[in-house]
């Protein structure tokens, strides 16, 4: 099959898994959530619930579609299109088993980071677009939020980089599994830029306690104050398919990716993203959130000098260590 | 952030006393401010609140509140009903806490009418009051949380843990009046339901799985570190500001000013239950959480002694002021000030005019109105989602304000 081929089979495949995981992902999350708060979440549509998001999509698909008065049409129309590109387009480099790789790019990790910071302008489109100021605030702290919280993302990614040599997440993870795990050993720089790469994610993702943008007790719901129906969906699809990229990058970043015994590649693969998803949820059902001020103080007067610490820390350890110890 | 010249003038202002009605005019003279309709359809103004944000940025520069859109005439309607139909009016004003409304007016009326009250009667009234103020101080820990943390995130979770403990006191109030929250249980001159056999067990049994859990609460917002970081420092109103005010109750006792009708004009059965007042210096957002928190404490104490010391006796006078023709006033003014989880409500009443069973002026002094009356001096200088934090500390009910 030529590359073309492989790579357009792999993506439709792809997308479809997202899609479903993203549907099974709010099941779940609704689940989780309502046992958090001694509840019981969904238990009307279908057996335990399972049928609630898809009543979810159709009662979100079945709702009016406005354009507010004043609103720039082209750009309020573009900016959901361009959320779920972005959020979809950067699962093309990621390693789901040696052999499942929509695109084994030699450059994935610069792939990854430049779609993935891309995701800043449909925010900001929408923001922009509503003529709303609710949404222009949420798009205003949207922008400085993922600009600055792109270069503590950068910077944690670059350590498996320079422990492992290579820029592509396939080779990433293929070194780690003929080593060992990245946030095993070595575990100074491994396991803190680890917890560097969540935090990020989180704020890059828009997900509590950094979800400032769309702040609903404060600015209703920020950038999709103004959106409803197919375009509200979009927006909500964006940002659980970001949600579960990110997870899936830091289980091939840092948790070896498709390595694991007994089982399968995919399976550990899987496995790995999805308890990452978990702890998303986790942190999201608990933490209450920060002030956007606050926001930008912890990223620059904490995330970013540690992040550059542990880039440097990578470095001479890749140049001293003692071969037995890499 | 940036900050502009005006801020910063404004900051410094903050620091000595800021003026909210100043013009417009001596802030934006580059006409560069936004103005932000905040509510009164927004998810965090606690009911149809609106507030006028004039912003630099996201910093607020004048901040300009607007009440009244609850408003339901209560005052009116009480003037056109006889003394007896009041009660089911006034649970309506603060819906959070409707046995205290229902006690306030009471008492104004039984002061007014000179109808002696029975010591029981008193004391289920005050085991009612303190019941209520758990009941109200965990919704308004819970709405807290959903302002700071947002209701699709870790404040829901905080939220609906005190509404399953809110739950047990409503439950309680339920076995005696039959009603959830409408109680409609004080008469002039006592009580009209008395309290069901074994109802102290209960009491205890809700007092206490509500004590234990506290500390998880305070485990999710006095000891969170995100929580510390929103309210610190966040909304400081000064004692002396408040006192002019006439900011009343927990807001009141933040700014570490002394003071509680329970304790300073007992009523009820306060006068052989000593009320520990609880205080705390600071005056932001987290120093009025700290004093709910005490308050929940000291209330699950006090309702603990009422229940335990619950006298035998009659609830009511030995003929029950049901009849409109019972409740006469040929005239005499009185004002009757109780401490509500909110603060003081009053309730001052006219008797007489031309049908002597209604009466002639009644007027409710709320706590929240003069609480929302600090938002233009605290609010210059924070940011939109302080403004978020500072109003929901304030735990005003605009049923109550507005009336």
């Amino acid at each position: 099959m030529s590359a073309l081929g492989h790579g357009a089979l792999y993506g439709a495949v792809l997308i479809a898994v997202m899609l479903s995981t993203v549907a099974v992902g709010i099941w779940f999350e609704r689940k989780f959530a309502g046992r958090m708060q001694s509840r019981l979440g969904p238990t009307i549509v279908g057996p335990m619930g399972l049928l609630q998001p898809l009543a979810d999509v159709v009662k979100l698909l079945q709702k009016e579609d406005i354009i507010p008065a004043g609103a720039d049409r082209a750009l309020f129309n573009l900016a959901p299109i361009l959320a779920t590109i972005f959020s979809l387009g950067v699962a093309a480099v990621l390693p789901l088993s040696p052999r499942m790789i929509a695109a084994d790019l030699d450059i994935g990790v610069v792939y990854m980071l430049a779609i993935g910071g891309l995701m800043v302008v449909p925010t900001f489109m929408a923001g922009w677009a509503s003529n709303n100021k609710f949404a222009l605030l949420g798009g205003m702290r949207a922008v400085a939020q993922s600009i600055s919280y792109g270069v503590p993302l950068v910077l944690a990614v670059l350590v498996p980089v320079i422990l492992s040599g290579s820029l592509s997440l396939a080779g990433i993870v293929r070194w780690q599994s003929e080593h060992h795990w990245f946030a095993l050993w070595p575990v100074i720089p491994g396991l803190p830029a680890f917890a560097l790469y969540f935090m990020a994610m989180l704020a890059e993702a828009n997900r509590i306690p950094f979800d400032i943008p769309e702040a609903e007790s404060e600015l209703v719901a920020g950038v999709t104050t103004e959106y409803t129906g197919a375009k509200f969906t979009l927006f909500y699809l964006a940002e659980y398919v970001h949600t579960l990229v990110g997870s899936a990058i830091g289980a091939a970043l840092f948790f070896g990716g498709w390595d694991g015994p007994f089982a399968p590649g995919l399976h550990w693969m899987v496995a790995k993203t999805l308890a990452l998803f978990v702890v998303v949820y986790w942190v999201r059902w608990t933490l209450l959130r920060l002030r956007s001020d606050q926001l930008m103080e912890l990223c620059w007067k904490w995330l970013t000098p540690i992040g550059v610490a542990l880039v440097l820390f990578a470095a001479a350890w890749v140049q001293f260590a003692p071969q037995g110890a890499l | 952030m940036e900050m502009t010249e005006a801020t910063l003038t404004m900051q410094s202002a903050r620091r000595g006393r800021v003026d909210p009605h100043r013009s417009m005019r001596a802030y934006d003279a580059d006409a560069d401010l936004m103005l932000l309709h905040f509510g009164p359809q927004h998810p965090s103004t606690h009911g149809v609140f609106r507030m006028d944000l004039h912003l630099d940025g996201e910093i607020i520069v004048k901040a300009t509140p607007y009440v009244g859109y609850l408003h339901r005439a209560v005052e009116k309607l009480c003037e056109r009903l006889t003394y007896v139909q009041q009660t089911p009016v006034v649970d309506k004003n603060d819906y959070v806490s409707p046995m205290t409304n229902e006690q306030a007016l009471t008492m104004a009326f039984e002061k007014l009418l000179g109808v002696e009250v029975p010591r029981r009667a008193r004391w289920m009234r005050t085991l009612f009051a303190e019941l209520q103020r758990i009941a109200s101080h965990l919704l308004w820990l819970g709405t807290f949380a959903l302002d700071l943390g947002g209701a699709l995130g870790g404040g829901s979770t905080l939220f609906l843990h005190c509404f399953r403990e809110r739950e047990l006191i409503l439950d309680l109030f339920e076995e005696v009046t039959g009603a959830r929250f409408h109680y409609n249980t004080h008469l002039i001159g006592g009580n009209r339901h008395d309290l069901p056999a074994g109802f102290a067990p209960k009491v205890h049994a809700a007092l206490a799985i509500i004590e234990s859990r506290l500390a998880e609460y305070e485990v999710l917002s006095l000891d969170n570190g995100i929580f510390k970081m929103r309210s610190r420092g966040v909304g400081v109103l000064d004692g002396e500001l408040a006192l002019e005010l006439g900011v009343t109750g927990p807001n009141l006792r933040a700014s570490g000013v002394d003071h509680d009708l329970r304790r300073d004009a007992p009523y009820g059965a306060y006068d052989e239950l000593a009320v520990n007042v609880v205080t705390a210096q600071g005056g932001d957002c987290f120093a009025r959480t700290q004093v709910r928190f005490g308050e929940l404490r000291e209330s699950i104490r006090l309702a603990r002694a009422a229940i335990d010391g619950m006298p035998e006796g009659p609830i009511c006078g030995h003929k029950p002021i049901r009849q409109p023709g019972q409740a006469k006033a040929t005239g005499g003014q009185v004002y009757v000030g109780i401490e509500t989880p909110r603060g003081e409500l009053g309730t001052f009443v006219v008797g007489g005019g031309d049908t002597p069973t209604c009466p002639y002026r009644l007027k409710i002094r709320p706590p929240s109105l003069h609480a929302l009356s600090a938002l233009p001096y605290i609010l210059p200088g924070a940011t939109v989602s302080d403004a978020v934090a500072i109003l929901g500390s304030l735990d005003p009910i605009m049923g109550e304000a507005d009336r």
